[in-house]
């Protein structure tokens, strides 16, 4: 087709004029009740792209509840994806959608995919405001782009909240531009043009007394569509009675290249000369290295290449990953200190209890309950081990890894070269999962550190036993609850939350400083405390309600996994609610109902207890339990049974933990406007996992500053002998328009239910998480050297 | 220790790969042959992510030393896995696209070739695949989806 002359700017306008006041508006898109009109960029490409901010209409996204009798807490009014789109609103820089002249249309989206179903999600977006066939939609992670300043973070179940709008934006000005060059070119008016397939129709086949049908996909019309500067366009978007694809359960875009091997992480990536790369390290957290006696004789070794101290070890460098966990093993290392040397399980405990806030409400006149509730040191690690490539020259630098916050890993990895910002690049990978891992950059950072030692790229994998001892840790925690109660009301639920010190120094901490006054957070609050603040609110009319957090500052690598407090906040809740029921002689789910306050909550709970049959007849030694919990504007019910009798407990299986077994489990989400109810489902079912091992079986022994646990057959994450025979997930249709976050929503009311059915199977309060924490159930490998060699026996065990 | 010749069969095709005795052959695969379905996860034959199949029975590359495979040994990946039944897709794949298995994927090609190996082995034994086999499955989804991961092997099982 012949060279189009460029459609006339009618429907835009230069950036340096005001907002259009009634551009054009794309046919078959009236403005009308439901429809928003939006306001995009063309931007100057050679083929179509339209930009729109990130953080669009981003702040007060929503409203506070309505008033309730309990005096709201922060977390009530205003939760920390609101503070995170807040921040994004002032600074946003424009992402963009491109439409291609095969037809495709593409999109490098500023988040991290680790497993959540984001690219399928964000796929979907732009299918529903193209009209274009979803396997013509192609997702990319982008580069850390500083221009986005603090808007390039996924964390806090945040990113369909925040970039739901922007990119249907960006995909509905692409199809309205589309559509007025079509428009131009056949001289017809826009309006009289529909789009369906990735193809525009003018006039009907049925033939309706018009002229001739006239079609063009959007592929022959990318390159005239394309802008020679940028300007501002606008058009309208669907309303949710108009959507087929956006609410519709879709298959995850990534799913052939996953089943088939295809899929590539890190490790799988080939860049030239990146050999594999290893790292002894120190027996305990943080240890440092005194000198190394034999690096000559390893570097001899067969395959290896390089040898080079670092801060926390010694890297190997090799041909193959099995000849560098030899060469780790060979090196002979004098260890300096560590950091929490001298701290275990005990004396953290005891560290925790002696900061813990008073509970301050005297039970006058009245009954009361008190209880102390102990969490775990749990690991965030992925199943995927940390690993990341880097080339480090001596004028730039190239890094490759799975990273969640990559614009603050560019700056800090740059400050440690010596490099400019702007000289190193930074590619985001796809993730084999993240759980809270990959907020931090510490392991890009240290593939920096040793490819500049070493003068040579490297491609660097912590070994399983690495990321145990020595990665990310969800920290322990104590919760103190009391509650107060007379004449069948609760008058008062105290709770204080005592952590050993979570770190946020991934960058949420800038948000939070430049967005901290305008909070309605009264007081002068820590970091750790605000974020507590806006993450934790009791959904109960309890009366006097404080929720208080106090940090430990003891140097453990911690971080969030899969939410940050919520979890056991949550269970501790679930469990005294249970009791005071108990206590009050009513029955838990009556209870719970007369006293929430969240009608989205009764909701879920009313059609969780029909669905799953609440107070069906059970034998002894199996109980169900019920937990929920609201956050990140979503609402979930958790129903589960749990099969407490000897013969499910004394199961034996080969190196595994078997113990009470959850037999089957209910979810019911209200996640307000589900985007991908498939995907939502899947985010449930790993959520209820997550619970399971939080409560019954996985956590961290730590012994004289380092955990003991080494693989995951002593690190018990839920395997499928833990794994409920019966899972069902219930999605509801939500009240809301807009999607709530979910990729955290489901940890904590299940892990509340698990605990709760456990509690009435077994007659006993549980205090201590997980259940089995007091018992260690493995033989823990060496502390040197600090990777086990793997093992030469497996064909004995081939099935 | 000095490089030898190792000669067996890999998806299909007899190859010769030059590697240390020692070298496990997980990293045969993945580092010298750039196979790289057969993931990483832990190297010690626990989490089962590598988990491949020879002489079609399931095991962990991980755990062998490339000097235990026989030229006469057929190795077979994710890569290898639907040329098996001389298709696009094994059924066991078809089944993990119908229900939407994978979550972040990493664990999915171990999955898979183990879900394979546990039906072979019902079968041996007479019987359809059910829960007790599925409990014995000893592989790591960390993302969680082991309820999708059992739908999926008990439909993929019937077009097998």
């Amino acid at each position: 087709m012949a060279e189009q002359s460029r459609p006339p700017e009618d429907s835009s306008q230069s950036l340096s004029q005001d907002p259009p006041q009634s551009p054009e508006v794309a046919s078959g898109a009236p403005e009308g009740p439901g429809r928003r009109r939006v306001l995009g960029y063309l931007l100057a490409a050679p083929t179509l792209a339209v930009g729109a901010r990130l953080g669009l209409d981003a702040a007060g996204a929503q409203s506070a509840e309505a008033a309730v009798p309990s005096p709201p807490q922060p977390g009530d009014l205003f939760d920390l994806g609101d503070m995170q789109n807040l921040a994004a609103a002032p600074t946003a820089g424009l992402i963009s959608v491109r439409v291609h002249s095969d037809g495709t249309a593409s999109f490098a989206v500023p988040r991290a995919e680790v497993g959540q179903g984001m690219t399928t999600a964000v796929a979907m977006m732009i299918a529903e405001e193209m009209d274009l066939p979803l396997e013509k939609v192609r997702v990319t992670l982008a580069d850390a782009r500083p221009d986005l300043l603090m808007n390039q973070l996924t964390g806090g179940s945040n990113s369909m909240r925040s970039i739901y709008l922007p990119v249907r934006t960006a995909a509905a000005v692409a199809r309205q531009r589309l559509v007025s060059t079509a428009a131009e070119r056949w001289g017809v008016p826009a309006s009289e043009l529909t789009t369906r397939d990735g193809v525009i129709t003018y006039g009907s086949a049925q033939g309706d007394g018009g002229g001739p049908v006239k079609s063009a996909t959007y592929g022959s019309l990318a390159t005239a569509a394309a802008s020679a500067r940028t300007v501002t366009a606008a058009a309208v978007l669907k309303s949710p009675s108009e959507f087929t694809v956006l609410g519709t359960p879709r298959n995850r875009v990534d799913a052939l290249d996953s089943v088939t091997g295809r899929k590539k992480f890190g490790l799988d990536l080939q860049v030239p000369d990146a050999k594999p790369t290893m790292v002894r390290r120190p027996p305990t957290i943080n240890g440092t290295v005194v000198a190394v006696r034999n690096a000559d004789a390893v570097r001899k070794m067969p395959g290896i290449t390089d040898v080079a101290a670092i801060k926390h070890g010694v890297a190997v460098r090799g041909e193959t990953f099995g000849q560098c966990i030899d060469a780790l093993r060979a090196l002979d290392v004098r260890w300096g200190p560590g950091t929490v040397d001298t701290e275990s399980d005990a004396t953290v405990l005891a560290k925790l209890r002696k900061a813990a806030l008073p509970l301050a409400v005297p039970p006058l006149l009245s009954k009361k309950i008190d209880a102390e509730f102990t969490f775990a040191f749990a690991s965030n690690s992925p199943l995927e081990p940390e690993n990341a490539i880097a080339d480090v020259r001596s004028d730039r630098a190239e890094i490759w890894a799975s990273l969640k916050v990559p614009i603050v890993a560019q700056k800090e990895i740059a400050d440690r070269l010596g490099l400019p910002q702007g000289s190193v690049t930074v590619h985001v990978v796809e993730g084999g999962g993240s759980f809270g891992r990959h907020l931090f950059h510490d392991v890009a950072a240290e593939a920096a550190e040793i490819s500049q030692k070493m003068g040579k790229p490297v491609k660097l994998s912590w070994s399983r036993t690495d990321n145990f001892r020595q990665g990310r840790t969800h920290p322990m925690s104590v919760s103190r609850v009391r509650a107060t109660y007379a004449l069948g009301n609760v008058l008062s639920y105290e709770q204080r939350h005592t952590s050993s010190q979570t770190d946020f120094g991934h960058g949420l901490g800038e948000m939070i400083t430049s967005t901290a006054a305008k909070l309605p957070v009264a007081g002068n609050l820590s970091f750790a405390e605000t974020i507590f603040a806006l993450t934790q609110s009791s959904p109960y009319n309890f009366g006097v309600t404080t929720q208080l957090l106090n940090e430990v500052p003891l140097e453990f690598n911690t971080g969030s996994m899969r939410n940050i407090y919520s979890p056991n906040v949550a269970c501790a809740r679930e469990l005294i609610v249970d009791r005071l029921a108990e206590r009050m002689g009513r029955d838990p789910v009556a209870f719970r109902r007369e006293f929430l306050k969240d009608k989205r909550l009764r909701a879920v709970l009313d059609t969780a207890v029909e669905e799953g049959r609440w107070g069906r007849s059970l034998p002894a030694g199996v109980a169900q339990g019920i937990g929920l919990h609201a956050e990140y504007r979503g609402a979930v019910a958790s129903l589960v049974e749990i099969d407490c009798r000897p013969e499910t407990v004394d199961r034996k299986v080969r190196d595994g933990v078997t113990g009470p077994r959850v037999t089957k489990a209910l979810m019911v989400v209200d996640a307000g406007f589900a985007i991908n109810p498939r995907g939502l489902e899947a985010q449930m079912m790993g959520g209820l996992n997550d619970a399971l091992a939080l409560a019954l079986t996985s956590s961290l022994h730590i012994k004289d500053g380092i955990p003991l646990e080494g693989s995951w057959d002593h690190y018990f994450y839920t395997r499928q002998w833990n794994t409920p025979p019966e899972l069902r997930v219930v999605v509801m249709p939500g009240a809301d328009d807009k999607p709530a976050g979910a990729g955290e929503l489901g940890v904590a009311p299940a892990f509340a239910a698990i605990a709760c059915a456990y509690a009435r199977a077994t007659g006993t309060l549980p205090t201590s998480f997980p259940i089995n924490h007091g018992t260690l159930g493995f033989d823990p490998l060496p502390l040197e050297p600090s990777t086990p060699q793997s093992p030469t026996d497996g064909l004995d065990r081939a099935y | 220790m000095s490089k030898t010749s190792h000669t067996f069969k890999l998806n299909g095709e007899q190859i010769t790969v030059e590697a240390e005795d020692d070298v496990r052959l997980l990293w045969v695969l993945r580092d010298l042959l750039g196979v790289t379905g057969p993931k990483y996860g832990c190297g010690l034959g626990v989490c089962q992510a590598c988990t491949s199949h020879i002489n079609g029975k399931a095991f962990n590359p991980c755990s062998v030393p490339v000097s235990k495979i026989e030229p006469g040994d057929e190795i077979t990946t994710i890569e290898g896995l639907p040329a098996t039944v001389g298709k696009d897709l094994h059924p066991m794949q078809e089944a993990w696209l119908e229900l939407d298995v994978a979550q972040c994927g990493y664990c999915q090609p171990g999955q898979i070739m183990a879900a394979v190996a546990k039906v072979r082995q019902a079968a041996a034994a007479g019987r359809e695949i059910g829960d007790a086999d599925l409990d014995e499955i000893r592989n790591i989804c960390r993302c969680g989806t082991y309820t999708r991961i059992r739908e999926a092997i008990k439909a993929g099982a019937k077009g097998m």
